[in-house]
């Protein structure tokens, strides 16, 4: 009875109480504005940057075709033609160019070369009518070029081929989404104009990231150009970057929790790890460069994907590595004990119960290790990705372009139509980006499912 | 193979360090085999770290040292050439709080056999079925056996820990305060399934519960605490074996006026 008397006149009570409990309130209320606030800015500034992609990837732009393809065929669809139709189109417009088309898409010998020798050598392994095997190109007539690209190239090759070379469509102007909404009359005015010098000249509503956009090979046309080499390059390096990354950072990140003894050269190790993880990407591009490029050459053959990838791995392996570390920390020591108190090994007891508990993090961590790779561009650069490639490559040994680095020398071209196509690879990538993420979200799910039965 | 009433554990002046503190000092005492030792004593006074010296999962706690002599059936468990794998195999514990592994009820059992190299799938079924059995759980899982062992009930996730820790046919079972995270009807279960076990179980337990201690065990250890003022404002605290005796002359006649205290709940 009496310690409650005395603590009575400890504590606030009555009026005092409710005077105090009222400025407890509107202190946490005044936290709570700012920290929603802060929740508004960031996501105003999330909007901000989709709606400027948005509004430079879709728009009206002006545009005039070399010939109009409602000339070639009704309808002006030319992806129902077949490959015979499509040659005798080429044959029309461009009959000159034949052999040229011939030398891009078939030869197999050195272009200095290829007008000298006979078909028979210098498309040796395509198909192509016999009776020209003895003849050179020039020595064949128009018609016989034209049977020659006819029996060898793809109807996909050719349609492309004339939509280049006889369709030729041009962008004279693009307009960013929000010009094309609110003026209207400006970009007609301006259509007016364009036709006093291109009397071809048309107005359409374009969506520079479409179907093709994804399809098509660099180009240094903006109207043709895509970004399929440069996504597979992404996803290549990405590939070589993880394969590299994942099991050496999970193994650091094993030893270093479970094997390591805490002295001082251990706990240097895991200081300098977690400065690594700060150091800027560009620093790994200049150790990618002298390493991996130059030294490990005659590995890595200069570069190349696997120099790029490695040199990505290096820069995600301290983030995975602290993730991993982070992850198998927090497995509850109870599931170690139970595991060591029936007998298990320490690899047992890792493998078994360490691992699988604390892999929903180590995936997680892995994910968003990657995500940040994906859109890495000083280090490619640095280690010389090139920047204007249209074969797709095949092997880790191939020369490649990325992504990032494809965005960057289009953003960085004059014309403004390259601005718009830089747009609609931004959305590619971070459409990537958000798969990347969604998978860590599905996967650690799944995990953790697993793991509460 | 030792006679009933022989010893199955002898321990003989053991020291306890976590690093430079000293935890427990010179404890001495014999484990009867199939019989169940209680562990009893104020809190801190070091109960589970003697209990874990017995098996060896000491070891597992960074700068933890044991010193003198843990002997099992003639043999010193601190020895350069034991193994403490196999130590803690036959040796098994159960701990205070619930620990299935994040798996199936059978994945749980079977975890042991599996580590021993065990692949074939009938004798893993035999000795899932036997271990839960024995630990009188199989009635209720049987039919449900892909269940995860988290989605029981404490007192059947104690009682699958058992089952996991006989499922590799240990000689000794230690269990650090089983039922402490468990009602009144789980702990009446454990305690009637202990019973059982120590037809054919050394077993030894650490409890708070003297009515408990009183119930199940043959024999009790009363712990208690040493305090010495290194300097002004700075004491050192470790534990000592009290009182070692059968449980009921122990509680009936204690042979100190702490035990006494103790035993009539007047601290800890
Ligand atoms: N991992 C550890 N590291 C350092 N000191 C420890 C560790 N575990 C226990 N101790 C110390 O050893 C002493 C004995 O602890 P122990 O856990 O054995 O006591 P206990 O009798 O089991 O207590 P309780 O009844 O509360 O479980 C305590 O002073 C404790 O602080
Ligand atoms: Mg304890």
């Amino acid at each position: 009875m009496s310690a409650s008397v005395s603590q009575a006149n400890l504590l606030p009570t009555g009026a005092e109480f409710q005077k105090g409990l009222a400025r407890r309130n509107f202190r946490g209320s005044v936290w709570g504005r700012f920290y929603s606030l802060s929740l508004l800015v960031a996501i105003l500034a999330l909007i901000a940057l989709v709606l400027n992609i948005v509004n430079s990837a879709f728009g009206y732009a002006i545009t005039a075709y070399e010939v109009e393809p409602t000339a070639l065929v009704a309808g002006g669809d030319v992806g129902g033609l077949d490959a015979e139709q499509l040659v005798v189109i080429l044959q029309d417009y461009q009959e000159r160019r034949l052999p040229v088309y011939i030398r891009d898409n078939l030869s197999v010998v050195d272009p200095s070369i290829f007008t000298q020798v006979p078909l028979s050598e210098s498309l040796a392994g395509r198909t192509f009518p016999a009776e020209l095997a003895a003849m050179t190109v020039t020595e064949l007539t128009r018609d016989q070029q034209a049977a020659v690209l006819a029996a060898s190239l793809s109807v996909d090759t050719l349609r492309s081929l004339v939509e280049v070379e006889v369709i030729g469509e041009q962008v004279i102007h693009p307009y960013a989404l929000s010009e094309s909404l609110f003026e209207r009359s400006r970009i007609d005015a301006e259509l007016l104009e364009a036709l006093e010098d291109e009397p071809n000249a048309r107005l359409e509503f374009r969506s520079w990231l479409n179907f093709e956009f994804l399809t098509a090979a660099g180009s240094s046309d903006p109207a043709a150009a895509g970004v399929r080499t440069a996504l597979l390059g992404t996803l290549w390096v990405i590939f070589i970057t993880v394969l590299f990354a994942f099991p050496v950072g999970v193994g650091a990140a094993i030893y270093l929790e479970e094997y390591a003894v805490p002295n001082r050269l251990n706990k240097l190790i895991e200081t300098n790890i977690r400065n690594l993880a700060g150091v800027p990407s560009i620093i790994y591009g200049l150790l990618g460069l002298a390493v991996l490029v130059r030294s490990l050459e005659f590995i890595t053959q200069g570069r190349t994907i696997l120099s790029a990838g490695l040199t990505l791995g290096l820069l995600i392996l301290p983030v995975i590595i602290i993730n991993s570390q982070e992850a198998i920390r927090a497995v509850p020591s109870s599931i170690r004990e139970a595991s060591f108190g029936v007998g298990a090994t320490k690899w047992q007891t890792i493998w078994n119960q360490v691992l699988p508990a604390a892999m929903p993090g180590i995936l997680t961590g892995t994910i968003l290790a990657m995500s940040r790779a994906v859109g890495e561009t000083a280090p490619l650069i640095v280690i010389g990705a090139s920047t204007f490639i249209v074969t797709d490559p095949t092997s880790p040994f191939a020369k490649f372009t990325a992504l990032p680095i494809q965005i960057y020398q289009w953003t960085a071209r004059p014309q403004s139509e390259f601005r718009a196509i830089a747009a609609a690879a931004i959305i590619v990538l971070l459409v990537l980006l958000l798969l990347f993420n969604a998978t860590a979200i599905i996967l650690r799910q799944r995990y953790r499912k697993s793991l509460q039965g | 193979m030792t006679q009933n009433g022989a010893y199955a554990i002898q321990l003989k002046n053991v020291d306890v360090f976590y690093g430079p503190k000293l935890a427990v000092s010179d404890v001495s005492l014999n484990i009867q085999t199939r019989r169940i030792t209680a562990f009893i004593g104020p809190s801190g006074c070091g109960k589970s770290t003697v209990l874990r010296s017995i098996n060896r999962m000491n070891d597992l706690i960074p700068g933890a040292r044991v010193q003198g002599d843990v002997t099992f059936q003639g043999q010193n468990l601190y020895a350069p050439e034991v193994d403490p794998v196999e130590v803690r195999r036959r040796i098994g514990m159960v701990f205070q709080k619930p620990n299935p592994f994040p798996k199936s009820i059978y994945d749980n059992v079977a975890y042991g056999p599996r580590l021993l190299g065990v692949r074939s799938k009938a004798v893993l079924d035999e000795i899932v079925e036997k271990s839960l059995k024995g630990a009188y759980l199989w009635d209720e899982v049987r039919s449900d056996l892909k269940k995860s062992g988290l989605a029981l009930s404490g007192g059947q996730q104690q009682r699958l820990c058992i089952a996991r820790t006989i499922a590799v046919e240990p000689e000794v079972i230690l269990m650090d305060e089983p039922c402490s995270a468990l009602d009144p009807i789980a702990t009446q279960a454990v305690e009637d399934l202990m019973k059982i076990l120590v037809k054919q179980y050394t077993i030894v337990i650490v409890t708070h519960n003297m009515q408990q201690a009183q119930r199940v065990s043959d024999f009790t250890a009363f712990f208690s605490i040493r305090k010495q003022e290194e300097t002004p404002g700075k004491e050192n605290r470790w534990g000592v074996l009290g009182e070692f005796a059968e449980t009921t002359e122990l509680f009936s006649s204690p042979n100190s006026e702490e035990t006494e205290r103790y035993i009539r709940g007047e601290f800890g």
